[in-house]
C-alpha cells in the first residue's frame, strides 16, 4: 500500500554546522531529485532545503527501504557518513508526515513563529519538483492541500500580525503615538543595519523628509542620498529636533547625544507636539530621563525587545489556533488519500453506473405493460450491461496491484465519473 | 409611553454590553451589535421626546426624568456625529454607557410636572436648551476620550502594553478627538449662555442675576475657554488636554446637577 512518508533534519534537531552541509542549492536540489526518483523504491519526491531545514518528502509503498535510500543518497551527494547525522533525522509517515508538512509551511514549525519567508520557499521547491517532474498525483494534491492551509492558517488567525523584529516594532510603536505617518519628518542620527531598516520602513509609510546628521558628515551624505533625504551637521541636531517627529539614534559613541535639558527646552518652541525617540545604541545615545517629559516618548533596544516578546506570547497564542486548523486539514487529506484506493473506486464506480442505467430503465418501461418475465429480462440486461462496462476498467484499475502510477488511473476514474460529489 | 422608556434603557444596556464585550474579545460583530442597539435605542429615545413634545407643547426638560432622558439622548445623538469623522470604536461603548445611566436614572426621578409659565415656549428657550444639553454631551464624550487617552498614553510611556493598548487607536486620534468634542461644546455652550441671556431678559428683564447657575456656567465657559486657548497658543495637548477635559467635565456635572440640587436658584425647581 502506498504511503507517505517524509524524512529530515532541522534547526532543533541539527546544529548549524551540520545543516549547512547538508544544505541543498536549487541545482543540486534537482539533481537529487532525479536520484532518488529513478530509485526502485520511490516514486514521488520533493525536496526543500532551507537555512532552518532539509526535508525530503516521498510516496513509496516500502517504507524502510525509501528511508533507506534517501538517507544513503543524502551521504553520498553530501559526502558526509549517516553516522554524522543519523542522529538529527526524523521521519514521519502518513498523517504525521502530512502534519508535519503542513506545519512547517504554516510557519509553526518555524524558529519565529509566523515569519512568512517559509511558504514561499516551499513553494520554490514544490515548483522544482515539478519542472523535474518527480512529484506525481498524491504530492501534488499534498502540496496544494499545504499552501492552502497555510493561506487559511495566515488569514484566520493572527499568526503574522505583529512586529517581530527590531525595526518593525518601532515602526509599529510609532503608529499608536502618530496615528499614520505620512507627511512626518524623520531625523537619523549615525547609522547601522537595523536604524536603516527601521527608515527603511518609515519611508514605505510616505513620511515627508529624512534628515541624517553623522559626526563624519561625508557618510550622512552617502546615507541621505540612498534615502533621497539631506544630510546635516552633528551639531544642528538640537535645531532639527525642533522640527521632526521621529527621531532614531544609533551611533557608536559612549556618550549621551540627547539630553533632558535639551529636549526640555526645545518642546515649547515644538507647541509641545508630541516627539519619538527610537535609540538602538548601545552605550544609548538618548537620556532615558526623557521619557519622563510630556509627550515625549524614548524606547530603547531593551524596550523595543520587550514589545517583541509580548508580540511573540501573542502569536504563540495565535499557533495554538493554527493547530487546530491543521488538525482538520489533516482529516479532510486522509479521506481523499483513503479514497485512492482501487476497490472502493471499483465498487462507487459500479454504483454509479448501476444507478444511471436503472433511471434509464425505469423510466422507459414505465408506460409498458410488461409481464413480470419482461422485467426479469430487463433486469438480466442491465448487469450484462454493467458487466461488461466495468470489465476492462476493473482490469486496469486492479492491475499492478496499488502501485504509485495507479493512483493516477484511480485519480482520472474519480474525476471522470465524479465519484467525489 | 412607560414601555417605550423601558424599551430604551434596556437597549442602551444591550449596547453597553455588546461594547464591553467588543472590548475584551475585539471581535467585529460584537461591535456592530453595540452599534445597532444604539443606535436603535438613540431612535426610541427620540420618539419618545418626540411624544412628550407634542402633548405638551413644551421642550420636555420640566423635570429631573425629563432632563435625563433629553441628556442620554443626547449623548446617544453626539456619539453619532463625532463617529462620522473620528473613529474611535470603544468610544460608542462609553455613550452608550453614559445614555443607559440616565434614561435608567429616569426611572428613579420624580415625574412630576411643575407649573409654568407659558414662557417655555419661547424660541430663544428652545435654542437655549438644545445648545446646552447637546454641548455638555460633546464634553461628556471630550471627558471619555480623555479617559482613553490616558489610559494608552500610560501603557506606552510605561512600556508595559498589557490591555488597552491593542485595543485602543493611536493617540493622534484620541488627542484630536478630543480636541473637536471639545471644541464643539465650547461652541454650543457659548451659544446656549448667550440664548439664555437673551431669555432671561426677555421674561425676567434682566441679562444677568447671578443666579447659581448663570455664575457656574459663567465658570465652565471660562474653564473651556482658558482650555481651547492654552491648546491654540501654548501647545495644552496631549495628557494634559486630556486632564483638563476631565476636570471639565466634572465641573460640567456640578453646573448641570449639583446647583441644581445644592444650590438655590431659579433652575432648581426643574430637578425636584
Amino acid at each position: 500500500m502506498v504511503e507517505i512518508i517524509l524524512l529530515g533534519l532541522n534547526h532543533k534537531t541539527a546544529p548549524v554546522e551540520i545543516r549547512e552541509r547538508l544544505a541543498f542549492s536549487k541545482e543540486e536540489a534537482a539533481t537529487m531529485l532525479d536520484a532518488i526518483k529513478e530509485s526502485a523504491y520511490v516514486n514521488e519526491v520533493v525536496l526543500f532545503s532551507t537555512c532552518n531545514r532539509v526535508e525530503i518528502l516521498m510516496t513509496a509503498d516500502d517504507k524502510a527501504a525509501a528511508v533507506e535510500t534517501a538517507k544513503r543518497y543524502l551521504s553520498e551527494f553530501k559526502n558526509m557518513p549517516l553516522s554524522q547525522f543519523q542522529d538529527s533525522i526524523y521521519v514521519h509517515e502518513g498523517d504525521e508526515a502530512v502534519r508535519h508538512i503542513f506545519r512547517v509551511a504554516s510557519s509553526l514549525d518555524s524558529m519565529m513563529v509566523g515569519e512568512p519567508q517559509i511558504l514561499g520557499q516551499i513553494k520554490e521547491a514544490y515548483f522544482n519538483a515539478t519542472k523535474r517532474k518527480t512529484s506525481g498525483v498524491i504530492l501534488n494534491r499534498l502540496l496544494h492541500k499545504t499552501f492552502f492551509t497555510a493561506k487559511r492558517i495566515r488569514t484566520e488567525t493572527r499568526i503574522g500580525d505583529h512586529a517581530v523584529s527590531i525595526s518593525y516594532a518601532a515602526i509599529e510603536l510609532a503608529r499608536k503615538i502618530f496615528g499614520p505617518l505620512e507627511g512626518k519628518k524623520v531625523l537619523l542620527i549615525g547609522a547601522g543595519e537595523m536604524a536603516e531598516l527601521a527608515v527603511e520602513h518609515l519611508l514605505k509609510n510616505r513620511v515627508k523628509e529624512i534628515f541624517v546628521a553623522n559626526r563624519t558628515f561625508i557618510n550622512g551624505v552617502e546615507l541621505a542620498r540612498r534615502f533621497g533625504g539631506s544630510a546635516i551637521r552633528f551639531e544642528e541636531i538640537p535645531g532639527y529636533i525642533l522640527q521632526v517627529d521621529i527621531i532614531i539614534s544609533s551611533t557608536g559613541s559612549p556618550d549621551i547625544i540627547v539630553t533632558k535639558d535639551q529636549v526640555k527646552h526645545i518642546m515649547p518652541g515644538r507647541r509641545n507636539r508630541p516627539l519619538f525617540f527610537i535609540d538602538i545604541a548601545v552605550p544609548r545615545d538618548i537620556d532615558p530621563a526623557i521619557n519622563k517629559l510630556n509627550n515625549a516618548y524614548v524606547y530603547d533596544i531593551d524596550d523595543l525587545n520587550g514589545v517583541i516578546d509580548e508580540n511573540l506570547e501573542d502569536r504563540n497564542k495565535e499557533a495554538v489556533k493554527g493547530e487546530r486548523i491543521i488538525d482538520e486539514a489533516v482529516i479532510s487529506f486522509r479521506q481523499w488519500f483513503d479514497s485512492l484506493d482501487v476497490v472502493p473506486t471499483i465498487i462507487e464506480l459500479r454504483k454509479k453506473i448501476d444507478s444511471i442505467v436503472t433511471a434509464e430503465i425505469q423510466k422507459t418501461i414505465q408506460s409498458m405493460n410488461l409481464t413480470e418475465s419482461d422485467r426479469e429480462a430487463f433486469d438480466r440486461m442491465k448487469n450484462a450491461l454493467i458487466n461488461k462496462i466495468m470489465h476492462h476498467p476493473t482490469l486496469l484499475l486492479k492491475r499492478d496491484g496499488c502501485h504509485g502510477r495507479n493512483s493516477v488511473y484511480i485519480d482520472i476514474t474519480r474525476k471522470l465519473f465524479n465519484l467525489d460529489d | 409611553m412607560d414601555n417605550l422608556i423601558t424599551v430604551t434603557s434596556l437597549l442602551y444596556v444591550l449596547s453597553s454590553v455588546g461594547y464591553i464585550l467588543f472590548l475584551f474579545f475585539q471581535k467585529e460583530y460584537l461591535h456592530k451589535l453595540g452599534q445597532v442597539f444604539l443606535a436603535t435605542g438613540f431612535l426610541c429615545n427620540s420618539i419618545l421626546i418626540g411624544y412628550y413634545y407634542a402633548k405638551t407643547g413644551q421642550i420636555p426638560v420640566r423635570n429631573l426624568h425629563e432632563t435625563l432622558l433629553v441628556a442620554g439622548w443626547a449623548v446617544a445623538g453626539v456619539f453619532f456625529a463625532f463617529q462620522y469623522k473620528f473613529k474611535v470604536k470603544i468610544l460608542g461603548g462609553y455613550a452608550a454607557l453614559l445614555a443607559a445611566v440616565c434614561v435608567v436614572a429616569s426611572f428613579l426621578a420624580p415625574g412630576k410636572i411643575v407649573e409654568t409659565q407659558t414662557i417655555f415656549n419661547s424660541v430663544w428657550l428652545i435654542a437655549h436648551v438644545v445648545s446646552i444639553f447637546v454641548g455638555h454631551a460633546a464634553f461628556a464624550l471630550a471627558c471619555g476620550v480623555g479617559l482613553l487617552y490616558i489610559a494608552q498614553e500610560n501603557a506606552i510611556k510605561r512600556k508595559k502594553h498589557g490591555f488597552f493598548y491593542k485595543r485602543l487607536p493611536s493617540l493622534d486620534l484620541l488627542d484630536s478627538t478630543g480636541y473637536a468634542c471639545i471644541a464643539t461644546g465650547f461652541t454650543l455652550l457659548t451659544i446656549g449662555l448667550i440664548t439664555g441671556f437673551i431669555y432671561a431678559k426677555s421674561v425676567w428683564g434682566r441679562f444677568w442675576g447671578w443666579d447659581p447657575k448663570e455664575v457656574w456656567s459663567g465658570i465652565t465657559w471660562l474653564l473651556y475657554a482658558a482650555i481651547l486657548h492654552g491648546r491654540l497658543t501654548v501647545g495644552w495637548r496631549g495628557k494634559k488636554a486630556a486632564t483638563m477635559a476631565i476636570i471639565g467635565f466634572a465641573v460640567v456635572l456640578f453646573t448641570f446637577f449639583g446647583v441644581n440640587f445644592l444650590l438655590k436658584g431659579h433652575h432648581g425647581i426643574f430637578t425636584r
